[in-house]
């Protein structure tokens, strides 16, 4: 390794495009990408035209995706790492007007706002190419020279480029791909954000979920209380603790009123219902509870080993619905079991602990930050998938990372994994 | 490497216990809870049941008595109606828009992606007219049902009827019957039930989030076919069926037929009857409350649940136990002065009539109280007053040998025992030894506690035919196409008299024809033995009774008929036996000596009046609706029987009473 470091930029790229590239992060992309194209094409079989490579399938377009995802990752490599960090911004521009063009000219698919047509039938999400320039932008300012994220103005700042594309997704409005950006906190955190904001989200989480399950919000408030009180009593020798302990109080007693407030006032009804069944609140399995019971069926009756490809009749039969792209997991579910189910989560996670490794092997800040969003965004989508297609999460549509079917979804998953592929594989340059 | 660098545990620590989270999830539902596999077994199979077609009943001639007939029900997917025009689809169905959404809001809430009725057994003309109009109306359907049809609308309680089952028929059938489903309630149709119903098939489909149909499950390797039926040829002949029940039309009472040399009951008719195609089909709601309130009980099978005292009919088979015993002989004479004193307790014969000097044969052709209760004195006597207890016993086992005090074991549910009393009910009644046979003497001239059912008295006379045995009596000859016969029904059941005994008895039969009591309903060319009866009844008018066989050698029928509350036993029921006789045996009618012709019989009036006829306790049955009519009909007809009950009750009650009072009145013909 020591000895690779004295070749120059030009010797490196001398030696191919397939020069130091992580191949383990190569081998889950094509692995997550075939078991993605089996389940699809078992999801949503037709007969009628049973061939991988029917494109009026869509599991013959996956493929298709497949293999322009594969051409643009070789490009990808052909490509000088600066030309990443040097064009984020204007990748990011790019994507914020196409957000803005979706407003008006985007095609309305089941209440949202989120497709262009870009002709002979395919349409393209700017929502999953904004993750990716948003990452690369993020990764880009924070970068910089005398940047701390730990600065209040160089926090704000940071703030303001994951917050810009959420507003925009959130007029469309696709709260999925919204909240998508709010796991970027975990970058932040990375780059030196006072854990604080950390144990704050977590803290959100479980006050938002409680608001609306205890449904009273006198015991909550009363609750907090007590909690500041006891710890103010068990710490009350540490006078730097106090205002913390007090902001922390106040903070968590203003969110739980507007959870309350967004909850009764803002969501609208079926937002609502999706909350409740998750959390247990109504549980309408015939109405809008159907989509979740559905998967659950589907995924529990898989037991161990599932019942083979191709052999699932929840899915086949569509009882499940969005089988091929945001359910897609309950394919893996019931026709690969348990055990399926565990290689494709084992799977996910080894991509996720590979890309910190990688993040933390960079000699580049830009790389790592960029590294750390990618890991962001992929763990989030897989969290609240999985979660939802098995009832643990309110359900959001937001597909499984290069498992769904989509071609934006796997083209912008592509994309992201072999930028990082191509910077890691520089590593040892510094890229600005 | 920045100084934030062990954070990278914090957040990879993140990544892996949220993927635990959902590994431990996962792992939950998919490997511990079961329930999710059978919810997906009830998500994609449909269990398609095709009912057999229920097996047809023939008469002994193989003329149908109940076949199946197509009827429709209009179903409806809610799911797949479009809208239409719902006003031409009332005006279609005959019902007003109200009861359209009603109905609709039903089939919703059963559900919106199965199909459920909408309109049930409609006939085959009236859905004609719906169906080429159906296909306009997206979404609703029809399905054909077989359901009973009746040619010949005769035999109603000996048929019974089928009915949808109800909850506990299901809990009961341990999973065979479907909501749905039709049950036999009542008649052959029950009783036959396992036979008739043949095995419903079972067709596994898979079926997709819209119920369409996407394959067979396994390749069809857990379905089974449906097997029809079995056909039932019944004992019955149906032209002696419809000329009884056209006999018996504006009377209350039974005709029982009985082939002596099989056991096979040949005419079963309970009167008043109904048309049992009213309980088929669209209106079989109203229809079946309509007769539920008939006073006069037409679900009240009287063959087999209607008791009454034998009367004078029981007299040869005292005379037979008498010769058994060797109290008797034929020649055995004895004088009648037109009365008998048993101890202090005079009998009288029929209006105080002097038979002079009779013997065996004369007693029953003049039908003599006075011989039958010295008869009855002397055998009740034979071991010393102080043995009439188990003397008693004795003479019950005899009289129990001839099939009655118990069932028969007919084929059909809910027979009668009738009532021969026990030395036991003496006791209780009179105190252990407070009784001898003067106390009892009513029983030598079958009055008394004695009750028989019309079948208890045709099986008797069979056996008489017989000389000496009887097959179980059986309204089903033979089931399915090899026409098998249960051998239950091949074995003769000895009744304890030698055949010797018989033919002075039936000589005094052939009398009361030839120049008897029933003289006037002798068929000319026809050796016919019978034996009126005139049975005593607290509630009016006396029954009147008749039972015969004929012919007298090698005989093909024997035949009891009561017609309640009529009188005498030569004036309703001998003609009617007579007629029925002659029906079977010639296949037409002849003139009779007293001019009695069928036509009157059948125009006669001899329903009893009401405010004297014994009703039971009152039926309640409000005909709301036709889903509750039934479960309202099944608990009237448990009252019927228990009516019954209470009427036996009654009729015991009243002549224990009138024991007690010794009354000295007793006139027996």
């Amino acid at each position: 390794m020591r000895s690779r470091s004295n070749y120059s930029y030009q010797q490196q790229q001398q030696r191919g495009f397939f020069f130091n590239v992580d191949w383990a992060i190569v081998f889950v992309y094509l692995a997550l990408c075939t078991i993605g194209l089996l389940n699809i094409h078992s999801a949503v079989y037709d007969e009628k035209h049973p061939s991988f490579f029917d494109l009026s399938t869509d599991y013959g377009k996956q493929f298709i995706y497949i293999i322009v995802g594969s051409v643009v990752a070789i490009v990808i490599l052909l490509l000088e790492s600066r030309f990443f960090s040097t064009l984020a911004p204007v990748f990011y521009g790019i994507t914020t007007l196409l957000l803005m063009l979706v407003l008006v000219v985007g095609r309305n698919v089941g209440g949202n706002q989120a497709w262009i047509s870009i002709g002979g039938g395919f349409r393209l999400q700017p929502s999953e190419l904004a993750k990716l320039t948003t990452c690369l932008l993020l990764a880009r300012y924070l970068s910089g020279t005398n940047i701390r994220v730990t600065d209040p103005k160089s926090f704000m700042i940071s703030l303001a480029i994951i917050g810009f594309p959420m507003l925009l997704i959130m007029l469309q409005p696709d709260a999925g791909s919204t909240l998508v950006f709010s796991s970027l906190i975990f970058v932040l955190y990375r780059e030196g954000v006072s854990p604080y904001f950390l144990i704050l989200e977590g803290l959100f989480i479980a006050l938002f979920v409680l608001t609306l399950k205890v449904n009273n919000l006198a015991y909550i408030i009363g609750a907090l209380l007590a909690i500041a009180i006891i710890i103010l009593l068990l710490f009350r020798r540490n006078r730097k603790l106090m205002p913390v302990i007090l902001a922390g109080l106040g903070i968590c007693v203003a969110f739980v009123l507007s959870v309350n407030f967004i909850y009764s006032k803002v969501l609208k009804p079926h937002q609502k219902v999706r909350i409740d069944i998750v959390l247990g609140i109504t549980t309408d399995i015939k109405g809008k509870g159907y989509n979740v019971n559905q998967s659950k069926i589907a995924i529990g009756s898989g037991k161990l080993w599932g019942r083979g490809y191709m052999q699932g009749t929840q899915t086949k039969y569509s009882f499940v619905p969005e089988q091929g792209t945001d359910f897609i997991f309950c394919t893996v579910g019931e026709e690969w079991g348990f055990a399926g189910a565990t290689v494709v989560l084992g799977l996910y996670l080894f991509l996720l602990l590979r890309i910190i490794r990688v993040a933390e092997r960079q000699r580049s800040t830009f790389t790592r930050v960029y590294a750390y969003g990618v890991a962001s965004v992929i763990f989030f989508h897989v969290i609240i998938n999985i979660g939802m297609t098995i009832g643990i999460v309110p359900s959001i549509g937001i597909p499984l990372p290069l498992i769904s079917y989509g071609g934006s979804s796997l083209l912008s998953f592509t994309i992201m994994l072999f930028i990082l592929v191509k910077l890691d594989s520089n590593r040892m340059g510094i890229v600005y | 490497m920045n100084s934030f660098f062990e954070r990278r545990y914090v957040i990879a620590g993140i990544f892996i216990t949220l993927i635990l989270i959902l590994l431990a999830r996962l792992f939950y539902i998919q490997i511990i809870d079961d329930r999710y596999l059978l919810y997906a077994q009830n998500n994609v199979l449909r269990k398609v049941y095709k009912n057999p077609a229920r097996g047809p009943i023939l008469d002994r001639n193989k003329k149908i008595l109940v076949q199946n007939e197509a009827f429709y029900d209009i179903v409806v997917t809610p799911n797949l109606v479009k809208p239409f025009d719902t006003v031409a689809f009332c005006k279609l169905l005959n019902i007003d828009r109200a009861e359209f959404d009603k109905r609709f809001e039903k089939a919703v809430k059963y559900s919106p992606r199965l199909q459920s009725p909408f309109e049930k057994q409609l006939s085959a003309q009236a859905f004609a007219a719906i169906q080429e109009r159906l296909s306009e109306f997206p979404g609703f359907d029809s399905s054909p049902r077989y359901l009973r049809t009746y040619p010949d609308s005769v035999a109603a309680q000996f048929l019974g009827y089928i009915s949808e089952v109800n909850d506990n028929d299901i809990k009961k059938s341990g999973g065979y019957y479907h909501p749905g489903d039709f049950i036999g309630v009542t008649g052959v149709e029950r009783s036959y039930e396992n036979v008739l119903r043949g095995r419903r098939g079972v067709e596994n489909d898979l079926v997709d989030s819209r119920s369409r149909f996407k394959g067979h499950y396994a390749n069809g390797a857990y379905d089974t076919a449906q097997v029809a039926g079995e056909r039932l040829i019944s004992s019955l002949d149906l032209r002696i069926q419809k000329l009884g029940e056209r006999l018996m039309t504006n009377k209350v009472g039974s005709i029982v037929a009985i082939e002596p040399s099989t056991g096979e009951i040949l005419c079963y008719v309970s009167s008043p009857t109904y048309n049992p195609n009213l309980l088929v089909g669209h209106e079989r709601g109203n229809n079946a409350a309509e007769l539920y309130k008939d006073p006069y009980k037409p679900f009240f099978v009287r063959p087999i649940q209607a008791t009454y005292p034998p009367g004078s009919s029981f007299k040869p088979l005292s005379a037979l136990i008498a010769m058994q015993e060797g109290i008797i002989t034929p020649e055995t004479t004895y004088n009648c002065p037109g009365y008998y004193w048993s101890g202090n307790h005079r009998v009288n014969c029929f209006h105080n009539e002097r038979h002079g000097v009779v013997n065996l044969a004369s007693a029953v052709a003049e039908s003599c109280n006075g011989y039958f209760s010295w008869v009855f004195d002397r055998l009740m006597n034979y071991n010393g007053a102080r043995q009439t207890a188990s003397t008693f016993t004795n003479w019950r086992g005899n009289v129990a040998k001839f099939g009655l005090g118990a069932r028969l074991g007919l084929d059909m549910p809910s027979e009668g025992k009738g009532n021969l009393p026990t030395a036991a009910h003496y006791d209780k009644v009179y105190h252990t030894g407070g009784w001898r046979s003067s106390t009892v003497i009513s029983l030598a001239i079958g009055q008394g506690e004695l009750l028989a059912t019309p079948l208890q008295l045709a099986n008797i006379d069979a056996t008489i035919a017989n000389h000496g045995f009887y097959y179980k009596p059986h309204l089903i000859k033979s089931i399915g196409d090899k026409e098998i016969i249960k051998p239950e029904y091949r074995v003769k059941n000895y009744v304890g008299i030698d055949s010797q005994y018989f033919e002075p008895v039936i000589n005094g039969m052939q009398a009361v024809v030839d120049r008897g009591t029933a003289a006037g309903s002798k068929i000319p060319g026809i050796i016919m033995c019978g034996k009126t009866g005139t049975a005593q009844n607290n509630h009016g008018e006396d029954h009147s009774l008749f039972v015969c066989y004929a012919p007298r050698d090698n005989p093909k029928i024997a035949v009891a008929v009561v017609v309640e509350n009529s009188g005498e036993g030569s004036k309703w029921a001998a003609p009617i036996a007579s007629f029925i006789v002659e029906k079977y045996l010639r296949d037409s009618i002849s003139s009779r000596p007293n001019g009695m012709t069928p036509e009157y019989i059948m125009n006669a009036n001899r329903l009893p009046a009401l405010d004297n006829y014994y009703q039971g306790p009152k039926l309640k049955l409000p005909p709301s609706n036709k889903d509750t009519a039934k479960h309202k009909a099944d608990s009237a007809d448990k009252k019927a029987s228990i009516g019954a009950g209470h009427k036996k009750n009654k009729n015991k009650y009243g002549t224990s009473a009138y024991q007690l009072e010794r009354r000295e009145d007793e006139e027996q013909k």
